[in-house]
């Protein structure tokens, strides 16, 4: 789990990208455009979105356990404490204010 | 006489047929085997291996943590390695981490995309866990699949729901129930339910009969 090289470290605040195209994603729907934080920085991985299709998974791509308010996420959640976490890889994540 | 009765009982029984996609996967068993990529006796192997996993495992292994402070901060430090010291092999799981319940934050686990899940140590996921429902409202709304499952969390306790999109295979570590003091590892392994180590409800607090 080296996590030298990342982009981002635990408690940057973050924003997962807005995109939508087709084939093998891992980032979920409900947490595209929002922001959170990074919770934990697992390491560096082969990159699924391409070994998906056989290919070889390179370069490995830096996995993130990103952190949201349940609350920013969904309408009917509002004024929940809760949180959820995903795993996000590097290139779904930008830095937020 | 005997088969008129069962012959006819007033209505019709359903035909046992395959699904489409049960008959995709025979035809593509066939063909596997027939091409010769893999053998009938890999396929019972596998089927063999799959059976012999199952919650006992977790539950072997939050038992001990429970009894055993450094095997339990081992557990957290480095689960493989921990696993393999109780003679569980969860080398299949490329990174396995253990969520810690505590009195104030509850953790709860389920995979959105698909069904995820630390196979190794919890056996086969239970059907509801691949559902459309559970996937869905375990993010949207913990504390009412909670509630389903018999489990009420007072409002200053905070709930993290744990969606596993990626490498990464999620246990729980519940909380020791209370009342257990002194108990034997393998009686308080008898506590430790597969669904309170998915995080959706607590161990039981006697050992069922």
């Amino acid at each position: 789990m080296i996590a030298d090289g990342s982009k981002f470290k635990p408690g940057d605040r973050v924003r997962v990208k807005f995109e939508d195209r087709p084939g093998h994603i891992r980032t979920p729907w409900y947490v595209r455009g929002k922001s959170g934080w990074i919770e934990r920085v697992y390491g560096d991985f082969l990159n699924p979105e391409s070994l998906a299709y056989g290919r070889d998974g390179l370069p490995k791509k830096t996995l993130y356990l990103v952190a949201f308010r349940q609350a920013d996420l969904f309408e009917k959640s509002a004024g929940s404490n809760d949180k959820v976490l995903v795993d996000i890889y590097d290139h779904w994540l930008e830095a937020a204010a | 006489m005997v088969n008129t009765v069962t012959d006819a009982h007033g209505h019709e029984h359903p035909k046992n047929e395959l699904s489409y996609f049960a008959k995709r996967i025979y035809a593509i068993r066939e063909l596997l085997v027939e091409k010769g990529v893999i053998t009938e006796k890999d396929i019972q192997c596998q089927i063999e291996y799959q059976e012999a996993r199952s919650p006992a495992n977790g539950a072997k292994l939050v038992a001990r943590a429970w009894t055993d402070p450094a095997f339990k901060s081992r557990f957290i430090a480095d689960p493989k390695a921990a696993c393999a010291e109780m003679g569980i092999d969860a080398a299949a799981i490329n990174e396995f981490v253990v969520l810690e319940n505590t009195e104030k934050i509850r953790h709860m686990v389920v995979c959105t995309l698909c069904s995820c899940y630390p196979r190794p140590i919890l056996g086969r996921p239970p059907d509801w866990y691949k559902s459309f429902n559970y996937r869905q409202r375990s993010v949207v709304d913990p504390r009412g699949v909670m509630r389903e499952f018999g489990l009420e969390l007072a409002d200053d306790i905070e709930v993290r729901v744990h969606d596993s999109t990626a490498d990464i295979r999620y246990i729980v570590l519940p909380l020791r129930p209370a009342g257990t003091e002194g108990w034997s590892e393998a009686d308080l392994a008898k506590l430790v339910t597969r669904d309170s180590m998915i995080g959706v409800m607590d161990p039981l607090s006697t050992i069922p009969d």
